[in-house]
């Protein structure tokens, strides 16, 4: 579905990762670990086609990524983007209608069918009673959600999330991540990152790990999401302990930081 | 609340017609207005007073303010920022520098209106062909930054030519442009102005939902599917349009473009596809009714740039107040 290969990527007249290479097939997850300033970002817009590739190759469905159009991304691949700094007081069901764009005609507005996809997405982030809100007015971690919610309202077959629970509280960071567990089930593609090493074990088929533009590592989360390549990646001392039923965590060593 | 605020401001707008066609030196009841409507026979003078005189001028003032607002309206919402105006890319600077020129040059009215237009034109085209060329920042930040620059450069340029110019003659009419006035609007201004301004407000109708997407960061808006730059360039080109296309028949206006959308985004929220007709009526409205203020306040012609800012600070710091963050 996604195919990565030999990437090279970063702004205009500055490339800050090269040799990236992966391929990301219907219904699995891949989680980005990686440092603050490693590059995660960067590589989604990227892959996206927010910014140019330096070099390699990156095929959404088998398409070439330079060949498609904006609407052809957009109806292939979702973006999650990291917050969203709102200005306008959209309410959230208009927010989240912002995501058929790809499927309404370029004269026309949603209809029926648009306004029934964005309900549906609504519910399934469990933001249904924000609908009327104004976005300005809702809180960061509701925020977020609605810019799952309008993803979803894309329906795409790739969801690209850059941290896509950095700002939500427990509770929902787990709801979050259940949510990409289910739509993995339903058949779409995941790529996404996070600060978080337990959230590649909790729902992550497989974890790239990546440090200076570089992939370290990539691989299922319990071959790659080791000590040392945890101490390589944050300069921090971390055990990663087995829990009763097979599932793993990370546990830092406070006070003995490197 | 939208179709209230639709009905409230059309009901306004009707019956500032039916005023601004009534006062002014000569009255006229609204029984002979209505006898008029009803096709029935009226005084000479009355069909003079309503058709030759007070007609075009009406049809101007709801023509400039509904372009202005929907420049404003367009603009404010591209640029996410509500301190932007029409004037924001150098439309009116380079507009008043034109129409400077041809007054410097010459006396011809119809001269000062074409150079008045072409340099509206040739400003935005300028700050645009330069900002959207600054590279490696955010295209919105590089185009009001340029827009900022070039017009200052123009205004400098203005300044020169007042300079230069004749105080006994030439001065006058300089200001007099500057300031605004719909008092001389002829037929054929409206003629060669409405077609202009209809042309750039079609696309804006057409991409009326699409343009909500603009309000949006420049990544989320592209990853959802819009050729931003393309759409930002259609937006660019229908506003200066409009706006150029007024400015060139009536001088510098302000506020109305700054204030209007504002107004109407506080009544039926920032969705343009509702947004965009109701700052139209607004802004035909607020500008219907400056203009009647300016021809009635005193024996003498008040320039409605004068009474916009008058009228429109206070009630900018008003709606300010209201609104508190959720525009």
């Amino acid at each position: 579905m996604l195919e990565v290969a030999d990437l090279s990527f970063g702004f205009p007249g500055r490339t800050i990762g090269r040799d990236v290479s992966f391929t990301l097939g219907a219904g699995q997850v891949m989680c980005v670990l990686g440092p603050n300033g490693g590059g995660k970002t960067t590589l989604f817009r990227t892959v996206l086609g927010l910014l140019q590739a330096h070099g390699g190759i990156i095929r959404l469905e088998e398409a070439p990524l330079p060949s498609l159009g904006r609407n052809a991304i957009a109806r292939r691949a979702g973006y999650v983007p990291q917050g969203h700094s709102a200005y306008f007081a959209y309410s959230v069901r208009e927010f989240v209608l912002m995501g058929r764009t790809a499927h309404v005609g370029a004269f026309a507005s949603p209809g029926k069918t648009d306004h029934a996809a964005a309900e549906r997405a609504l519910a399934s982030v469990g933001i249904a009673h924000l609908a009327e809100k104004p976005v300005t007015e809702i809180s960061s971690g509701e925020r977020q959600l609605a810019l799952v919610a309008r993803a979803l309202a894309q329906e795409p077959r790739i969801l690209v999330l850059d941290e896509p629970t950095a700002s939500l509280d427990f509770g929902n960071q787990v709801r979050v991540l259940e949510r990409m567990s289910a739509l993995a089930r339903s058949g779409i593609a995941i790529l996404f990152s996070s600060h978080d090493p337990d959230h590649a074990f909790l729902c992550a088929d497989r974890a790239l790990l990546l440090a200076e533009g570089r992939v370290l590592e990539i691989g299922p989360p319990r071959e790659v999401i080791r000590p040392d390549t945890l101490e390589r990646m944050y300069g921090v001392s971390v055990q990663v302990m087995p829990l009763p039923g097979g599932a793993h965590t990370c546990l830092p060593a406070i006070g003995r930081v490197l | 609340m939208t179709r209230a605020s639709y009905l409230a401001a059309s009901l306004a707008l009707l019956a500032l017609v039916a005023t601004a066609f009534a006062v002014g030196r000569y009255p006229v009841s609204l029984s002979e207005l209505v006898s008029m409507l009803a096709g029935q026979p009226v005084p000479a003078t009355v069909e003079t007073v309503v058709f030759q005189v007070r007609g075009p001028r009406v049809l101007a003032a709801l023509l400039v303010g509904a372009a202005l607002a929907a420049a404003g309206t367009a603009y404010q919402g591209m640029f996410r920022n509500s301190l932007v105006s029409p004037d924001i890319l150098g439309v009116s600077t380079g507009a008043a520098l034109g129409a400077v020129l041809a007054i410097f040059l010459s006396k011809n009215v119809l001269l000062t209106q074409a150079f008045a237009f072409a340099g509206g034109l040739a400003a935005v085209g300028l700050v645009y062909a330069v900002g959207s060329r600054l590279r490696g920042h955010d295209p919105l930040l590089a185009l009001v930054l340029t827009g900022v620059v070039i017009g200052t450069l123009l205004g400098s340029a203005i300044a020169l030519l007042k300079v230069l110019a004749d105080p006994h003659n030439q001065l006058p009419a300089i200001t007099f442009w500057l300031l605004g006035s719909l008092a001389a609007i002829s037929p054929r201004d409206l003629m060669a102005a409405a077609p202009l301004a209809f042309m750039g407000l079609v696309p804006m109708m057409l991409f009326r939902w699409r343009m909500n997407l603009l309000a949006l960061p420049d990544d989320e808006a592209r990853a959802l599917g819009v050729d931003t730059r393309r759409l930002r360039a259609v937006v660019v080109v229908c506003a200066t349009l409009m706006t150029a296309s007024v400015v060139a028949i009536s001088g510098i206006i302000g506020w109305i473009g700054l204030l209007i959308p504002h107004a109407a985004r506080l009544l039926v929220g920032p969705d343009f596809a509702r947004l965009l007709p109701l700052a139209m009526l607004l802004g035909a409205a607020f500008m219907l009714a400056v203009d009647t203020l300016c021809r009635t306040l005193a024996t003498i012609e008040v320039p409605p740039g004068v009474l916009t800012a008058l009228i429109g600070t206070p009630l900018f710091l008003w709606l300010f107040a209201l609104a508190r963050r959720s525009w």
